[in-house]
């Protein structure tokens, strides 16, 4: 796709650990046009926050390598960048939010410190312009009374404040990517909503790409625009949020949606979970990764890999999904 | 804040008190005296008129409790008395010796600082390659080397290789700086180097633990410069745990370098102390532990001002 | 019909260097035998708290808590010994309530052997398997340590050990929010699966509002350390009447974009206040939609709307 803002072509990351080499992701494809908010679904494990720190080239080393694809960001491979060239892209072309809001800013410097040095650097403003700015950048995220609030340190925020200052660092460049791992997931349901509320005016209207990495299915439904699933590294299945949710076609997103309760629904007298255990990534299957706790497995499942193919769909957008039997898997509605 | 420095400060006193007191009954519970150790060396015996003479000389024959209240109330006057063994004020038994040890004290620091923070940078930096490695050697030696050898062999070595001694006569620092540095940079090198070993320790496991948080992981998503986020996030952090070593290690050498001092001839407060213990100088011995505690509880409350200054958790707190 | 465990008016304070925190302040609730209570909340509203002042790992500041007709906050530690058998207690981190040294089969077995509800090692290792199959879990799992399971394995384990005392009480607390979302319904359903086995009463704490529908047959939506509303299920999430319980439920976000696209939000303002120091009249009052001069005062008590359902909100009846 060429109006892609980031496209990301069979992205693998690996790590070695004491257990193996775990392919955390593999053979990975995404993108992310301007101004659109993405997706990156799955459980914890599967890969999708190591895809968004590959990118940034973040991937904790030696442990971890980055171990081929590319990530073409404004017709630039980010993968083959110098490490200066790649540093002036971090916070100033793409940001990032991550997710624990306590552990991600420094204790032992202000909130003003934190929020100016970008500034500063990449944009090259005078401390007293970068104070100025970054007072606004504060009440642009909804902290009251920005001016008081610049001197104070993390501590002293709530969560849901530290997660709005994130959020100020993160737009504080005006980047046209903003990868967000998790924003939400440490915060109270009510300060959540407000969150995602707050990120989704302000992307719409600074106009910010966003890759939202998450596992609440809730989450991506109001605010995605496009979806990939991934488990155990890998992407299987991809396409918009009303396709996906609306006509699953990865055993493992039928799975997924069906296991949760849901509020919009009558109560079931039983949940329907995915059976079996999470995968170990150290020991994949030859086959599908899903195979050991998937409902439709055939026995082609078990030598052969399925690949990311395109099924039918119904809206303009491709759909496709990574299973043998994707046409059999039809979300039922007496589950709906 | 001020209000927390000022309750420190007024804290210290009960503290010192509590030492005081508990010195003072600590010596007297130690067998033996000063008089009879005064005149054991005599080889025809020593009546025992003289000896009371001696006890009574010295205040040794009033009942406990009077000893005790005067020397309380030498205390309040900020008198430490006389010493038993010299007769020489106290004060001035100790004022040289103190300046001494504490100036090779705070010279082993910088020493020791110098050394400890960019090694233990460098090695958390390039963790498990070869710069570490040698770091790590380097300091693991530092360990097991006791500083008075490593004084013996800094004398040989400037004999034999250099055909010079460093002074062996002290000259304060107001005399003659140069040849008083002559004389304290060696030992303050032998002590340093230990005492930096146990500071580049430290510093390399709390930077590796920075280097690891979620912050610094930020800060480098923001695109800052390395050095940056070394000086400015990660180093400010890893100074915490680092303090706490240098702050307890400088208290020991305030008084724990007998057998260093004894190598460079230096007349500092560690070997006051053994001489004072073996005479069962009361008076000296009584000083000389509530100096110690005295140094021992200002370098505590230097460094939990540090550590407000640094972590603004605990500042506002 | 007696309940089996009744909380009236339970008081928790922690004393702190700058005032007083007001955890839990006067919460009164039942629960009948073989029944579910989901208490739900955000963080720092009280219900962690609850429970442990239940379980009497906190000491209550004041009020009541009988248990089988047992008034606990009085009890000596000796007679408490023998009641807690009969109270355990599943945690959110299945990881760090496991020694991580000792074996599964060492877990579940150390309690019976203290408390000497199986004696001899040959009955106990019965008893093991015996209680890892009824949990869905495998005998050759016994022999394992907790890091060489999933965190699912890891719960159900949990879960074994506080089933081997054979109690009438379990207080989950945030038993699934540390699971992945493929795994919880797995826990869910072993947890409804035992419950109708044993004839379990279950405490169940969280902060999903879609798996305590699921799990309970009441709910009590705690703010601030008090209950704001309290019903059963279907009236709680049909037609709840209390604004916080309302605005809770439309932030739950739902997997559905077609439904979420229609969805009108009420996102609440503000966030929750310190319980050092709560707000006057009503507590939710600061961050509340529709509160009025009276809220700001006056504190509302929990009452009674219809038989079972009550709130704590002056505006119950017209909001």
């Amino acid at each position: 796709m060429a109006d892609a803002l980031l496209d990301v072509r069979h992205l693998s990351t690996r790590f070695t650990t004491r257990e193996g080499v775990v392919r955390a992701v593999d053979d990975v494809s995404w993108d992310v046009k301007e101004g659109e908010t993405v997706a990156l679904v799955g459980e914890s494990g599967c890969g999708k926050s190591v895809s968004a720190l590959s990118i940034m080239r973040l991937v904790a080393q030696p442990a971890g390598q980055i171990v081929g694809g590319q990530a073409v960001f404004k017709g630039r491979d980010l993968l083959t960048l110098d490490e200066e060239a790649m540093r002036r892209v971090r916070g100033r072309e793409i940001a990032m939010i991550f997710q624990e809001p306590m552990t991600s800013l420094n204790p032992v410097l202000s909130i003003g410190r934190q929020l100016t040095e970008g500034l500063e650097i990449h944009l090259g403003k005078t401390p007293q312009q970068a104070r100025g700015r970054a007072a606004e950048l504060l009440g642009m995220v909804g902290i009251p009374d920005p001016e008081r609030r610049l001197p104070q340190y993390p501590h002293q925020f709530s969560g849901g404040m530290r997660q709005r200052m994130m959020i100020a660092m993160a737009l504080s460049c005006e980047p046209s990517l903003i990868l967000a791992d998790e924003p939400t997931t440490a915060l109270d349901v009510t300060i959540q909503a407000q969150i995602l509320e707050l990120m989704k005016d302000l992307s719409r209207r600074l106009g910010v790409a966003m890759l939202m990495i998450t596992h609440n299915l809730g989450v991506v439904a109001r605010y995605a625009d496009r979806v990939n699933v991934m488990y155990a590294g890998r992407i299987i299945e991809q396409g918009t949020a009303r396709e996906l949710y609306g006509n699953p076609r990865h055993p493992y997103t039928l799975g997924l949606l069906r296991s949760v309760p849901r509020l919009d629904e009558p109560r079931r007298s039983r949940l329907a979970p995915i059976d079996g255990q999470p995968p170990d990534l150290t020991r994949l299957p030859a086959g599908c990764a899903f195979l050991p706790r998937c409902a439709f497995r055939v026995d082609r499942c078990s030598v052969e890999r399925p690949p990311l193919v395109p099924v039918a769909h119904t809206g303009p957008e491709p759909h496709v999904s990574a299973c043998w039997e994707a046409e059999r898997v039809i979300a039922r509605q007496e589950t709906r | 804040m001020t209000k927390y420095i000022i309750k420190r400060l007024l804290l210290m006193i009960p503290t010192l008190l509590g030492v005081a007191v508990l010195i003072f009954f600590l010596m007297r519970v130690v067998p033996g005296d000063i008089v009879e150790l005064r005149f054991s060396g005599e080889t025809s015996g020593v009546s025992k008129e003289t000896l009371a003479i001696e006890r009574a000389r010295l205040g040794l024959d009033k009942p406990l409790w009077h000893q005790f209240v005067t020397y309380m109330t030498g205390l309040a006057r900020f008198d430490l008395g006389t010493s038993m063994w010299t007769g020489a004020p106290i004060h001035e038994e100790i004022k040289l010796r103190f300046a001494l040890t504490l100036q090779v004290a705070i010279m082993s620091t910088i020493i020791a600082v110098l050394l400890a923070i960019p090694l233990g940078v460098l090695a958390a930096l390039k963790q498990d390659t070869w710069v570490d490695y040698s770091v790590r050697i380097f300091s693991i030696a530092g360990l097991a080397t006791p500083s008075f050898w490593l004084g013996i062999l800094f004398i040989l070595v400037l004999l034999v290789f250099f055909k010079w001694l460093p002074p062996m006569v002290y000259t304060p620092f107001w005399v003659n700086p140069w040849q008083n540095m002559l004389q304290l940079i060696w030992p303050a090198l032998a002590v340093g180097y230990r005492y930096s070993a146990v500071a580049t320790r430290m510093t390399r496991s709390a930077m590796l633990e920075v280097l690891r948080e979620d912050y610094i992981r930020t800060a480098r998503a923001k695109g800052l410069w390395q050095k940056l986020i070394l000086t400015r996030h990660a180093l400010k952090n890893a100074m915490l745990p680092v303090l706490t070593v240098i702050a307890l290690e400088f208290a020991f050498l305030m008084g724990g370098l007998v057998v260093t001092e004894q190598v460079f001839n230096l007349n500092g407060l560690g070997l006051l102390f053994v001489e004072s213990v073996a005479h069962r100088d009361y008076t000296l011995t009584q000083a000389l532990v509530l100096l110690v505690a005295a140094s021992f509880i200002v370098v505590n409350f230097l460094v939990d001002l540090a550590y407000a200054w640094i972590d603004p958790r605990i500042r506002f707190r | 019909m007696t309940a089996l465990l009744e909380v009236k008016n339970l008081v928790k304070h922690f004393e702190v260097s700058r005032g007083l925190v007001r955890a839990v302040d006067g919460v009164s609730f039942s629960l009948e035998k073989g029944e579910t209570l989901g208490l739900v909340g955000e963080s720092g509203c009280g219900k962690t708290t609850t429970g442990r002042c239940i379980l009497q790992l906190e000491r209550a500041t004041s009020g009541s808590i009988l248990f089988e007709g047992r008034e606990l906050t009085t009890l000596d530690q000796s007679e408490l010994r023998a009641v807690r058998r009969k109270m355990q207690v599943i945690f959110q981190d299945p990881y760090s309530s496991l020694n991580p040294r000792m074996t599964v089969g060492q877990i579940i077995a150390e309690p019976l052997a203290v408390h000497g509800i199986v004696r001899g090692s040959a009955a106990r290792a019965a008893r093991v398997k015996d209680l890892l199959s009824r949990v869905g879990l495998l005998p050759a799992h016994a022999r394992r340590y907790p890091h060489e399971m999933s965190g699912g394995q890891r719960q159900r384990v949990g879960i074994a050990r506080a089933l081997a005392m054979e109690p009438s009480l379990i207080i989950c607390d945030e038993p699934v929010s540390a699971l992945d979302v493929s795994i919880q319904a797995q826990i869910i359903n072993l947890l409804e699966d035992l419950q109708s086995e044993f004839g379990l009463t279950y405490l169940f704490i969280a902060h999903d509002l879609a798996v305590v529908r699921h799990i309970s047959d009441r709910v009590a939506v705690m703010y601030l350390g008090k209950i704001a509303e309290m019903a059963d299920r279907k009236t709680i999430y049909d037609n709840p009447r209390h604004p916080y319980t309302k605005a809770l439920l439309s932030a739950v976000p739902i997997p559905d974009p077609e439904l979420e696209m229609k969805r009108e939000r009420i996102v609440l303002g503000g966030e929750v206040p310190s319980p050092l120091n709560p707000p006057s009249g009503c507590v939710f009052h600061p961050r509340c939609p529709i509160a009025v001069e009276r809220c700001t005062h006056e504190i509302p008590v929990l009452r009674d709307l219809t038989p079972g359902h009550g709130a704590a909100c002056h505006l119950a009846e017209i909001a």
